[in-house]
Formats: C-alpha cells, structure tokens, sequence
C-alpha cells in the first residue's frame, strides 16, 4: 500500500513502461529508417560502381572490392550521393557558411547558404498558408451554412485540384505581377517591391493549402451529432450561437489534421512555383540550378531541406494542436 | 432553417443596391455583377427546390458556365490583353485549331507516363501493403515513416529521376511512382488493419485460411481505404508527370508545350494545354469516383440520403 501510495519516478514501473514505448513505437521506425540507409547504400554503389570501373580501366589502376566501394561511395559527381555526402553537404551549407555576407557595402543574405534560400522558400509558404487556410475556413462555413453553396462550390473545389498547378503557376506569375491593384500598391509603399515578388508564390502555394483545410473543416463544420444540434434548437440558440459554441469546437480536432496537411501541400506548391518562374532564390531555384549543373549532391541536400522544413512546419502544427485541444479541455 | 431571421428579399436587396452602386462609377463593373447576382439567385432557388433530380448537376453546371461567362465578360470588357489573360472563347477556338498537338501531348504525358507510373506505384504500394501487414513490428514502423515520407515534396525527385531515366517517358512515369507510392502504402496499411477484432474472430472461428479472411473480410473493408489513397494519387500522378517534363522531355508533352508557348507568349495554347489537363484530371478523378460507388457502395459515406 505504502509502496503505491507514492509516485514511483524511476522505480522498476516506469522503466518497464519505457522499454515497452522504445519496444513498441521506436525500435520499428528506427529499423525501417535503418533498412532504408541500408538500401540507399547499396543503390548508391551499384549506380556508383559503373563510373569508378569506368575510371580505373582507362588509367590501367589495380583495385579491391573494398577499394571500389569506397570510391563509389565518395565520388564528386554521383549518380546517387550516399547518405554520408547529403548530410555532409546539409552540415557544410548550414552551419560551414556564413549567414549574411558583405556585398557592394551592404550586409545581403548569402545565397552559399542553404537556410538563406530555405528562408526564401518559407516565407511565401507561410503566406500562403495563410491565406489558403483562411479562404478555407471561409468556404466551409459558407458550404455548411448555404446550400446554394454548397451544391455549386464543392464540385468546383474538387476540380480545382485536378488542374495541375504547375501548369499555371507561371501564368499566375504573369498575372499577377501585371495586376495595376499591386502596382498601385507598390507605388504608394503600402508594400515593398520585394512583398510583390512574394505574393505570386504565395498565391499559387495558396491554390494548394486550401482544398484540404475546406474538405476537413467542412466534415467537421457537420461533426456534430444531431442530437447536439437539437439540443441547441430546444435552447432556441440562433445559427451564430450554434455555430460558436457548437459546430466551431467541434470542428477543431478536424481542422487541425487538415492544416497538417495543407502546410505540408503549401511547401510543394511554393517549391514548383519557383521552378517555371526562373526564382534565384529558394530551395526550389537551388534544385534547378543543380539540375542544370549536374550537381547532385546540391540537388539531394536541397531536397532534404525541403523535408526538413516540411517535417518542423508539421511538428510545430502538432505542438499548437495539442496546447489547443489541452485548453479545450481534451483528454492528453 | 432560417433562423437567420432576414426577410426573403434581403438578400436580392442587397444585390440590387451594390449593382445600382456600382453602376454609378463604372457600367462594366455593374454588367459583371448584375450577371454573378442573377445566376446566383437562380442557383439559390433551385437549390432551394431540394436534391431531387437534376438539381445536384444543374446548379454546379450554372456554377461553373457562370464562372467562364465573368471571365469572358472581364475580358472582354476590360479589353485585357490576351498575353495576359486569354477569353475562354480564344481558348475554345485554339483547342479546336490545334487538336492534333494536344492530342499526342496528351498521349505523351497522362497516357505513358501518369497512367503507367500511376498504376505501377499504386500496384507496388499495394503489394508492399499486403507483405507488411503480416508483420505487426513492420507496420508500426513503416506507417509513421511512411506518413512521414508522403508529406515530403516529393515533387523535388523529378530531376533526378529524369537523369537516371532520361527524357523519355520513362523518367515521368518513375516521378510518378515516387510520388503516389507512400500516400497508397499508407492508405492500405491503414485500411488492412481497419477490420474489427471480433470479425476476425468470427473468420477464425470459421477456421477460414489466411487467403479466405483476406478476400472476404480484410480487403472489402479495406477498399473505402484503398479508394481514399487512389483518389488522393490522380491529382498526384499528373502533377508529377507534368512537373518532371519541365527538367528534360522529348519534343511532345504537355509541361513541354507549356513551357515552349509561355516562351513564345502564346497564351491561348498554354491555357488549352491546362484546360486540357483539367479535363484528363476531372475525368480520371470521376471515374475512380465511379468505381469506388460500385465496390464501396455499403459504406456509410457511399449513401445517399
């Protein structure tokens, strides 16, 4: 009884408990992530080895299996860079190279710099997420709360999606740049010229983020069961009182697993925005350019920034949903 | 339902009064919303009339004919230059001028290398589905990675893939496979495991073998699942197949021809290449729709109320 009275903090209880998480969840993920490293090691030195036989056959060069291996593990130009060289380029453009640097008497961005061109790609992400989150709550208040909207807005939505957005983004990037509103606005300095060069990304990863958070919102706009709702009509609440105090928490658990997936759908859409567009900056422009150069290497640790700021955008969205649904009340 | 408490002709009303208003500064911009009013108000009423009928494809066709008639109307009122912002008319007569063109990029593009690539990664997901879900350790590791790897910007291989495969058709169709594997993967891990345990137990008890339970219990409630994942990959294998055209492509497709006309600023092309691959995307998605309303139609969700 005295044994359970207290709270045991390291006693054999707990440790059993955290064995059967690390059993449980952990040991499973780190052996699939271990078996792909496995995997991606050998495709690297069987897509690798070709070159390296390649090379040594024409400089007459005597070498060991293991030599050849370690050689298609290490070259410049791989056909695919091991895990090694990607990590070891992300750690080089990061942390080996200044963030800001001098140039023509002004402190600028360093374009060597991989988080300069990640901040390039995250700040009309996050733009437009905002918007398409917002149009998207928009939508799917109007849709469950007309029905004329409903029946003509939804099919539409559905459409939408099905037009490949890269088709347009550089007709977005047109448009909206000749739009005399912006030019306007620009001239009279309500934004700066480099805001105009934001928004046309913004607005085309907007055209992606939207349709999750209105599919989501709106199932859970009509979560609630129909007993609630006539409970709500026998207190003869109005539609606003409803809506606020009902339909709105309700929706929420809704709403965050569709921002998780719009913030992750905004990212792509800003990162295709920049490849027709002709962006010098961005993780986008950064696997162009290395594309053109036959830069692989600069190709693959581009594409592991881009997961890395989906994966941190994703887990920020899961810390905000859980300090939400605590304070909603929600059972942890 | 109105316990919004406003009178039938409020909102005409106020139609009314923003059109009477603008007509004071600018008699185009009345024109354009004198006509969204009205369509909208007939779309109200008949929406009002119930889901009977035709109702549920009339009032998006209303919709969407009213959407083209703003925009030709924009046009053509504003005289918008067409390297701007081409008429859906200028478009309709470049789609019926080139159909050849659109035709074989169209071949090119969703036929070899998003069906293929589609169909391809969507088979493999499903076998790798079928192989992990007798391993309960495999499954709890590969559903977070794989939930993981689908959030990824996949899109971003297609360069890679197109100097591993070339420019052919090929290296679209493994941007493709790349891109819809792990949203399916997941959807049918997820859907295998969606059976009740006490429905397994009924398969037990009628000593059915592996293959029984599978056929009879596990994939039919798998399938809204499965349809959730090939729903979700349409969109995804035409983004991919178009997207990785822009890194390298024979002389034929639709991102190539996108491209090539943006260059030449013949924009009625690039819109009827889009409009193009709205109408592949559209039909692909609808007819998957129509599908899943055969196999899943005793899903809660299949109903129609």
């Amino acid at each position: 009884m005295t044994e359970a009275a207290a709270p045991v903090m390291y006693g054999p209880k707990s440790a059993a408990r955290w064995v059967g998480r690390v059993s449980g969840a952990v040991l499973p993920i780190l052996t699939v992530v271990a078996a792909i490293i496995a995997v991606w090691y050998g495709a690297a030195v069987g897509m690798n080895r070709a070159w390296t036989l390649d090379q040594m056959e024409r400089r007459g060069l005597e070498m060991s299996a293991i030599q050849i291996m370690a050689d298609a593990m290490n070259q410049d130009r791989p056909v695919l860079p091991t895990p090694h060289q990607v990590f070891g380029e992300l750690w080089n453009t990061t942390m080996g190279e200044p963030l800001m640097r001098e140039r023509r008497g002004e402190l600028q961005g360093n374009p060597r710099n991989l988080i300069f061109h990640a901040y390039h790609t995250l700040a009309p992400t996050l733009m437009g997420f905002a918007i398409g989150a917002a149009l998207g709550v928009l939508l799917a208040v109007g849709i469950v709360h007309n029905r004329a909207m409903d029946m003509s807005v939804m099919p539409w939505a559905i459409a939408s999606q099905t037009i490949p957005i890269l088709a347009i983004a550089p007709i977005i990037v047109v448009v909206v740049s000749n739009l005399p509103v912006l030019n306007a606005a620009v001239d009279n300095g309500v934004i700066s010229e480099e805001m105009k060069l934001l928004i046309p990304k913004a607005l085309i990863s907007s055209y992606l983020s939207f349709f999750p958070v209105v599919v989501g919102m709106v199932a859970g706009l009509r979560s609630p069961r129909a007993m609630d709702l006539d409970l709500m009509r026998t207190w003869s609440a109005s539609r606003g009182q409803t809506f606020w105090k009902l339909r709105l928490p309700a929706s929420v658990p809704f709403l965050f697993t569709s921002l998780k997936v719009s913030i992750a759908a905004a990212l792509v859409g800003t990162i295709v925005a920049e490849l027709p567009t002709g962006a010098r900056f961005g993780l986008g422009a950064r696997l162009l350019t290395g594309s053109y150069y036959g830069q692989t290497i600069q190709i693959w640790s581009a594409l592991f920034m881009a997961a890395i700021c989906a994966a941190a955008l994703v887990v920020i969205l899961g810390a905000v949903e859980k300090a939400v649904l605590r304070r909603m009340g929600a059972r942890p | 339902m109105s316990a919004l408490r406003l009178p039938q002709w409020a909102l005409p009303a106020l139609g009314a009064v923003l059109v009477a208003m603008a007509a004071l500064s600018d008699w185009r911009l009345a024109a354009i919303l004198a006509a969204w009013f009205g369509a909208w108000g007939v779309n109200a009423l008949m929406a009002g009339t119930g889901r009977s009928g035709a109702v549920p494809f009339v009032v998006p066709f209303i919709f969407g004919a009213t959407l083209l008639g703003l925009w030709e109307m924009v046009v053509r009122l504003y005289e918008i230059s067409p390297i701007i912002l081409p008429a859906p008319s200028a478009i309709w007569a470049e789609m019926r001028a080139s159909t050849g063109i659109l035709w074989a990029d169209f071949q090119q593009t969703i036929l070899k290398g998003a069906l293929s690539g589609y169909a391809i990664g969507c088979g493999a997901a499903f076998l790798m589905a079928l192989a992990v879900d007798r391993s309960g350790f495999l499954q709890r590791g590969l559903l977070p990675v794989g939930n993981f790897i689908a959030a990824l910007p996949i899109v971003g291989t297609a360069p890679i893939f197109v100097m591993w495969f070339g420019f052919g058709w090929q290296s679209k169709a493994a941007v493709v496979v790349a891109m819809v594997f792990f949203p399916m993967l997941v959807n049918c891990v997820q859907g295998l495991k969606a059976s009740d345990a006490m429905q397994r137990d009924l398969m037990r008890t009628y000593s059915a073998s592996y293959t029984q339970t599978l056929l009879k219990l596990r994939l039919p409630t798998a399938l809204p699942f499965i349809f959730n994942g090939l729903k979700i990959c349409t969109t995804l294998a035409l983004i991919g197949a178009i997207v990785a055209e822009f890194f390298g492509s024979p002389t034929v497709g639709m991102g190539f021809r996108i491209k090539i006309e943006m260059g030449r600023l013949a924009m009625d092309m690039v819109w009827a290449e889009i409009a193009v691959a709205a109408l592949a995307g559209s039909g692909f998605y609808g007819l998957v729709v129509l599908i899943e309303r055969r196999l899943t139609f005793w899903h809660p969700s299949q109903r129609r109320g």
